[in-house]
């Protein structure tokens, strides 16, 4: 297990998904994968720093731990910000036309179609978010 | 990411090199916020763009519903990975493909 506490920024992102990657790497991630787990960094630590202490600055972990049997990643993102679930929001409605589509929801909804299981829980004040994802 | 821009009269082209996420999705918002006056065709180029967030995804949506006011968009050269996210989002029958 390996993880990273850092300010939650988006100037931060790119940094987590390098740390992430680089374990990836070392476990022969394929390509597709690693893209859509790049994605899920992208929506889930953009989230927390936009707005887990929104107008304040606050501090998220990323956690990455390696399951066997069949060998898989679980990815942890912890922050103490306001209590928020991104799987209670309603699924967009992606039928819809140009004018009338919202963005908002869009991207947990990517995140829940790519990964093979995403889990929510608010504990001893903290969101806690935890994706898996088969390599 | 880097964003090349060619305007030819009123055929705008942008090509896209790298990611379109959190971090770079305002550049391009920038990019086109400044630069689709007059245009009446818009092109984005994304060959070399590897993969795109919803930050992308809300920023393509934002240059569609204005192009759909003042002329067309296309959207090339899009790779399998993108294609599949444009597919889930359903962003595939709201672009424009080719």
């Amino acid at each position: 297990m390996k993880e990273l506490t850092m300010n939650a920024t988006v100037e931060n992102i790119t940094q987590v998904t390098a740390f992430v990657d680089e374990q990836l790497e070392a476990l022969g991630c394929p390509v597709k994968a690693q893209v859509q787990i790049d994605i899920a960094i992208d929506e889930l630590f953009g989230n927390i720093a936009h707005y887990a202490y929104h107008p304040e600055v606050g501090v998220a972990t990323v956690r990455v731990e390696v399951v066997q049997e069949p060998l898989s990643v679980v990815i942890t993102f912890i922050d103490h910000g306001i209590p928020y679930d991104p799987l209670a929001k309603k699924e967009p409605d992606t039928g819809l036309s140009a004018e009338k589509r919202e963005i908002g929801g869009l991207g947990i909804f990517m995140v829940k179609k790519s990964m093979d299981e995403i889990s929510y829980e608010y504990k001893d004040g903290k969101n806690i978010l935890r994706i898996k994802k088969k390599l | 990411m880097t964003i090349i821009k060619i305007l030819d009269e009123g055929k705008l082209s942008i090509s896209l090199e790298g990611r379109l996420d959190t971090t770079t999705a305002p550049e391009l918002e920038e990019v086109l916020k400044g630069s689709l006056d007059g245009v009446s065709e818009l092109i984005i180029d994304m060959g070399s763009l590897g993969y795109l967030s919803s930050a992308g995804l809300r920023v393509l949506l934002s240059a569609q519903k204005t192009m759909n006011k003042q002329g067309s968009m296309k959207v090339t050269n899009v790779n399998e990975t993108i294609m599949e996210i444009f597919e889930v989002t359903g962003f595939a029958d709201i672009l424009t493909i080719a």
